[in-house]
């Protein structure tokens, strides 16, 4: 019933459009490429993840509004492309710039809120859930409503070929900023004077306190890095999406389980975690359906969880309390 | 109003909505319920009629273009004479993305400012909401949206596609000019794609396609690894697309990184339109497909009429789309019902329906006094750089509407 207009790729036989990919693959390219898209998942949950790991796990503060510091760091690197025009620096720029973006709203948080009520975490958690509402509705105000599409540099289009794979460019990068992330958080957490103060603080804050240790800039210093750390995964984030106000929030929740399985403030166990559970999802998925995985993931998470309170691994207080 | 009334209302439509599930039927609902009588006021210089869209909430961001869209057709018939010679005066409510609101608003609009007929709704869940409002207090709805189909009403008129005006015409364009063996089934998991989904799935095993998987993820998901890694591996022929919002943009990014291509394996797309390319980002899209009514790019003389004035309304680098064109064809498509009835009156309106024309933006459409959808020609366009969408295949005339596809013998119903 139909008259064709104009035929932009007309098919020389007219019984097949192009080349296509291969057909039935054997077990092992499957079980290879569901490692690869879970490892690429698990890395992209760890992104999100460290910066939380720092205010979360170790500042015992529940920061809600963490998803809306991924959400700055995105429109950072929107904006920062539209002024650059350049797609190729743009991400380059972005990502230092969203870091300081993320960073500097978290000092503000903490400064202006959370300070004072260290010790009341479900207060946190109010509060800073509505300071996350908040973020969003300023950055409808701002950005409008519709999604913005972050250009991605051509340098990251494509895909690389891994083991007979094709592994997109895009998930490799994200993948690699993720451990580059840790690592860096590692290095200060060890090496660094203020890797010493943060640990000291961690494990009992008053003794800290005694020895000299300024906790309050301690705190500070901690909350610029993880919120500085979300700011990083919201530029990486738009390689994946489109940036939108609810972007963070579609994310916080997973981050949240991934910290939480891992054991609340250890580092290693977030790391662990969040690949287990993007290998884990992506396995599911490959076996049921998108929807399906996603629960049973949740459930696997709630049977761990009560086999195993306090995560992967436990946290080791000198606190007396 | 008794400040009860609306939740009164809200009781008595779940329960004709639960009722009206159960049977299977949505059409019969309203029938139980007596008439009330109108208040519409016919006798002044002017007349009501309400706009019903959602201008807060997530929903804003498509509807406000309907909303304006509607405000454009409203304007010009008033500047031409109005309606029976009588200036249309517009009550605009604010669904808020919210089917209850939509339910609260419709009454609102119907029994306090009694307006002659309601122009709006989005979502299939707003449209189901005030249904059995429109039913029980016999007014009008005018809906813009192409949607699953499987439903007619009698207080209803249905200006978007159903099924067999994009779904089926799309599949048509597939098989018979692209030659395609094979297809891979791609979706958000809610209403409408699991509708459109299980149609394709009839037209294919009668058509001798054979469907090598169907994937869901929930609505605003952005995590596409292993649905893609799946169409890759299945190596279908084509793709067909229901996924609606953010979840595009993270679809064809991860498509486009696994290296597939227009060439290689096309991607017909139905809730994509010309607002939407943008955000999910051209590079993404060229050279892709979709299938609706109406494109920005159509070269009539009418079209050229409609976008420009859009244009020096709204801005010029504002695009038309399909729900938008919908939308404004609706408001004339009543004002002819009300020319050709000489009244207002609902049954009078729905007595006069069958027939009445108007030449859109999108070609000449024809109203189907039976089923109170319109005839609609089927469009599959390709994505250019520019981000606008060139008609590359359309169906040789209007398409007769068939919501519940009866015609077509491989469609039992659900």
């Amino acid at each position: 019933m139909g008259v064709c207009v104009r035929d932009p790729a007309p098919s020389p036989d007219g019984s097949a459009v192009g080349p296509y990919p291969q057909k039935g693959r054997g077990t092992v390219d499957v079980f290879l490429s569901q490692v690869f898209t879970g490892l690429s998942a698990g890395g992209v949950l760890l992104l999100i993840a460290i910066g939380l790991t720092l205010t979360f796990g170790q500042m015992g503060v529940i920061n809600m509004a963490h998803g809306e510091f991924i959400m700055a760091g995105a429109y950072t690197a929107y904006v920062i492309n539209s002024v650059l025009g350049n797609a190729e620096l743009g991400l380059l720029v972005a990502l230092p710039v969203g870091f300081v973006v993320g960073g500097l709203l978290g000092v503000l948080l903490e400064a202006g809120v959370i300070r004072w009520m260290y010790h009341r975490p479900l207060d946190t958690l109010l509060v800073t859930y509505g300071v996350g509402l908040v973020l969003q509705q300023v950055a409808r105000d701002i950005f409008g409503a519709p999604a913005k599409e972050v250009p991605s540099p051509s340098w990251l289009s494509g895909s690389v070929p891994v083991l007979g794979y094709d592994f997109p460019l895009a998930r490799l990068f994200l993948l690699v900023l993720s451990l580059v992330c840790l690592l860096g958080v590692v290095a200060v957490l060890k090496y660094t004077a203020l890797g010493r103060q943060v640990r000291a603080t961690v494990s009992n804050r008053d003794l800290a306190e005694t020895v000299g240790v300024s906790t309050r800039r301690t705190d500070r210093i901690t909350f610029f890095l993880g919120s500085g750390l979300a700011g990083i995964a919201g530029v990486a984030l738009t390689l994946l999406g489109s940036t939108g106000p609810t972007i963070g929030s579609s994310y916080i929740v997973e981050a949240f389980l991934v910290v939480v399985v891992g054991g609340i403030g250890q580092l290693k166990g977030t790391v662990i975690a969040a690949f287990a559970i993007g290998l884990t999802q992506s396995f599911l998925e490959y076996a049921t359906s998108g929807s399906i995985a996603k629960v049973l993931v949740f459930l696997a998470i709630v049977v761990f969880l009560q086999a195993r309170p306090q995560g992967i691994f436990a946290v080791r207080t000198r606190s007396l309390a | 109003m008794n400040p009860r009334t609306p939740r009164l209302i809200g009781g008595m439509l779940s329960a004709v909505v639960l009722s009206s599930a159960l049977a299977g039927c949505g059409a019969k609902a309203g029938e139980t319920s007596e008439a009330a009588e109108s208040c519409v006021k016919t006798d002044g210089d002017s007349i009501k009629v309400g706009f019903l869209n959602s201008l807060s909430g997530t929903m804003a961001i498509s509807e406000t273009t309907v909303f304006k869209s509607l405000s454009m057709a409203a304007e010009e018939i008033n500047a031409d004479g109005g309606v029976l010679g009588k200036q249309l005066e517009i009550v605009s409510e604010d669904g808020q993305s919210e089917p209850t609101v939509f339910a609260e608003k419709a009454t609102k609009l119907i029994d306090q400012d009694c307006v002659a007929a309601v122009f709006g709704g989005w979502t299939s869940s707003s449209r189901k909401a005030m249904l059995p409002v429109f039913e029980g207090k016999n007014s009008l709805l005018f809906y813009p949206v192409q949607y699953e189909g499987l439903e007619a009403s009698r207080n209803i008129f249905y200006t978007g596609a159903t099924t067999n005006q994009q779904i089926i015409p799309g599949l048509d364009y597939l098989k018979d000019e692209k030659g395609i063996k094979s297809i891979f089934l791609v979706g958000s998991d809610y209403v409408f794609p699991r509708t459109a989904n299980a149609i394709i799935q009839a037209y294919a095993a009668e058509h001798g396609i054979e469907v090598l998987g169907e994937e869901y993820q929930p609505l605003g998901s952005t995590n596409f690894g292993t649905v893609v890694d799946k169409v890759k591996k299945a190596g279908a022929d084509a793709v067909f697309n229901t996924l609606n919002g953010d979840s595009n943009v993270a679809f064809f990014k991860e498509y486009k990184g696994k290296g597939l291509t227009a060439e290689s394996m096309p991607v017909v797309s139905v809730s994509i339109a010309e607002e939407e390319v943008p955000g999910v980002g051209v590079d993404n899209l060229v050279g892709q497909y979709t299938a609706w009514n109406y494109y920005q790019t159509i070269e009539t003389p009418t079209n050229e009429a409609f976008v420009s004035a859009f244009k020096e309304a709204n801005g010029a680098k504002s695009v038309t789309s399909d729900p938008m064109e919908a939308a404004y064809t609706s408001l004339y498509l009543w004002k002819g019902m009300v020319e050709k009835a000489e009244s207002f009156a609902t049954d009078d309106v729905i007595d006069a329906a069958e027939g009445v024309t108007f030449d859109a933006p999108e070609g000449s459409v024809t109203v189907n006094g039976e089923n109170h959808h319109i005839a609609k020609t089927a469009l599959i366009g390709e994505i250019r750089p520019d981000g606008l969408i060139e008609t590359v295949w359309s169906s040789d005339e209007p398409i007769e509407p068939d919501p519940f596809l009866e015609t077509y013998p491989w469609w039992e119903g659900e």
